[in-house]
């Protein structure tokens, strides 16, 4: 700086704080990181705990026995402990509920970002939210006395617990999430490639369909990721209208008992701290988690692989 | 301040060249704004036209009058007849995709398909229904763009893995692909180097024999490189404190920069504004 430059301001009238201001700034980032390590010291304190039991588990009940058996009877006097039972309900039920929000949620995506004029859109999001908010027990009892009742008219071997209706109705509840994160990802397709395929004389559907869907196509698995991961995860519906009887395969007529389905069964009644009962509930709860954890890994690396960069 | 009349600019082409496209009075609104007045313009076949003028004249919004692209701006609205070949193209009757099979387009940024070189290339003859051998489809239109030599070892990577000249002729060769009359390219270079854009205006020249072109450019040097006709765009402050563009002078190149009619012409080409 030249003299005549600054010359002109009296030196006295410029007095910063920077010594309040560095003091704030260490005080600020040491309460952030205060809340940042709380968040990381509760997932390790849970994966551990987890992990803890989830040994004291196999000392008890060999590997093999966990991914070979057929049968599910943690608490009966002839102990089985085939995971494969309960991760066959949680799978079928998390498969129907994909064939349902799928197509459901990616036409809405589709109809909401492209088709939609604002005023149907107006009309049509706060449904969907609506739907994203319902209590999930709500959902719970709708498959149970509504749907399945319905379903039995016409299908008369359907029981009364069942594999269906659960997931027709987390299809239902899935939906939305699949339906908004979607069109998030079709909305983020530049402008500027929708008025490429417009300018070669596309029609709207041709340009939905092959220039806006594959450029979303990302996003789009990454939301149905997520939405199967809640579908895995979810509790309430399966609990209440899938049953609670542990049957291996994929008959979606019978009652069958997820791996949440499970857990809910052994917390609500009280297995003794210790007990076998006690920790297989952490097994099943790991194997949950890797689960969930391997399609988290999936979607991050498809997503990493397919997005496309536009700048 | 002068009133936009738009004087002899109008001066539709004297000679008796067949045109291909025209504009009679043609005003577009984006909601309640006015952004371009009354435009009259005739642009003869297999001649390259250039629009040239300030930002925000509405050159762009003239251009996207001939392929209807405004069509997908639910604010604008056109008004004012626009003849393509003797036939109106402004009306309701007439199917707007149709309508860019015929008149293709170019745009500022190059906007390839995230596909292959190949499958941008085929994209547009496969929604029209085009019966011929796609490889040699995609041979020619490449060759067209000159572009082939550059990319023809790696027609199944991604047209997003070109350099941005590059891409550029990828538009264009995927343009050109599905046959159009007229290619309408909107600063087209705007994005690209010196040495790309030197590619693009050479392969502009190529290209006239078999198209009409209009192209909008902001560099005048280019417009005087590569058109036989420009059209001069201006913009007036309106009193609702918008901008109203207008057309004030088209004409032959070389009058347009060596002796335009109009002051305002002037002191754009000498660069004393805009
Ligand atoms: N999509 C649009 N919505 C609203 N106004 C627009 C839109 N496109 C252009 N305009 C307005 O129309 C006028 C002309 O724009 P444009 O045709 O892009 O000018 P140019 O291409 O000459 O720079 C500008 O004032 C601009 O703000
Ligand atoms: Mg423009």
């Amino acid at each position: 700086m030249t003299a005549d430059v600054t010359g002109d301001i009296a030196p006295g009238s410029w007095n910063p704080k920077r010594d309040r201001a560095k003091m704030v700034q260490i005080i600020v980032k040491i309460i952030f990181g205060a809340f940042a390590a709380i968040s990381i010291f509760t997932t390790i304190g849970i994966l551990g705990t987890l992990i803890f039991e989830t040994i004291a588990f196999f000392q008890e009940v060999s590997i093999i026995r966990f991914l070979t058996e057929t049968r599910w009877t943690p608490l009966f006097a002839s102990k089985q402990f085939g995971i494969f039972v309960l991760i066959s309900a949680t799978v079928m039920i998390a498969v129907i509920s994909v064939l349902v929000a799928l197509p459901l949620g990616l036409l809405s995506a589709v109809c909401l970002s492209e088709y939609a004029t604002p005023r149907v859109r107006k009309i049509l999001k706060p449904i969907l939210e609506i739907l994203a908010g319902v209590p999930t027990v709500v959902y719970g009892y709708f498959a149970l006395l509504t749907v399945t009742p319905f379903l039995q008219t016409f299908l008369p071997n359907l029981q009364g617990f069942n594999a269906l209706s659960a997931g027709l109705v987390l299809g239902v509840m899935i939906t939305p999430l699949v339906a908004s994160l979607s069109e998030d990802a079709l909305y983020s397709v530049p402008r500027s490639l929708k008025d490429g395929a417009y300018a070669l004389g596309a029609t709207k559907r041709e340009t939905v369909v092959s220039v806006i869907l594959p450029a979303a196509v990302s996003g789009i698995v990454s939301s149905l990721i997520l939405a199967i991961s809640r579908a895995v995860g979810e509790t309430m519906i399966v609990t209440l209208a899938a049953g609670a009887n542990p049957t291996l395969g994929f008959n979606p007529f019978v009652p069958v008992m997820t791996m949440t389905a499970f857990i809910v069964q052994i917390t609500a009644g009280d297995a003794p701290h210790g007990t076998t009962a006690y920790k297989t509930l952490f097994a099943v709860g790991m194997t949950l988690f890797l689960m969930t954890f391997a399609l988290n890994i999936f979607s991050f690396w498809f997503v990493r692989r397919f997005r496309e960069k536009y700048d | 301040m002068a009133s936009p009349t738009p004087s002899s600019s109008i001066s539709a082409v004297a000679e008796s060249k067949s045109i291909a496209l025209k504009a009679e009075k043609v005003s577009v609104y984006y909601g309640s704004n006015l952004a371009v007045k009354d435009v009259y313009l005739d642009i003869p076949e297999h001649e390259i036209v250039a629009f040239i003028g300030p930002s925000g004249c509405g050159k762009s919004t003239i251009l996207r009058c001939f392929n209807r692209m405004n069509d997908l701006i639910p604010i604008a609205k056109v008004e004012g007849r626009i003849l393509f070949d003797g036939e109106e193209i402004s009306g309701k009757r007439v199917d707007p995709v149709e309508l860019r099979r015929r008149v293709g387009m170019v745009f500022q940024k190059p906007n390839p398909f995230p596909k292959s070189i190949y499958d941008n290339i085929t994209f547009g003859a496969k929604i029209n229904g085009y019966q011929g051998d796609y490889d040699e489809l995609v041979e020619r239109s490449l060759r067209g763009a000159a572009l082939w030599d550059e990319v023809k070892d790696k027609l199944k990577e991604s047209g997003l893995g070109l350099s941005g000249g590059q891409q550029q002729r990828l538009c264009i060769a995927r343009a050109i692909a599905i046959e159009p009359e007229v290619i309408l390219m909107d600063e087209p270079c705007s994005a690209l180097d010196p040495i790309s854009t030197i590619k693009v205006e050479e392969l502009m020249h190529d290209l006239k024999s078999k198209y009409t072109i209009v192209i909008v450019t902001h560099n005048m040097q280019q417009a005087s490189r590569v058109s036989d006709r420009t059209a001069f765009f201006n913009a007036i402050a309106t009193d609702k404190g918008g901008k109203m563009g207008y057309l004030v002078e088209y004409d032959k190149t070389e009058a347009i920069f060596s002796n335009p009619k109009e002051e305002y012409t002037r002191d754009y080409v000498s660069g004393r504004f805009g």
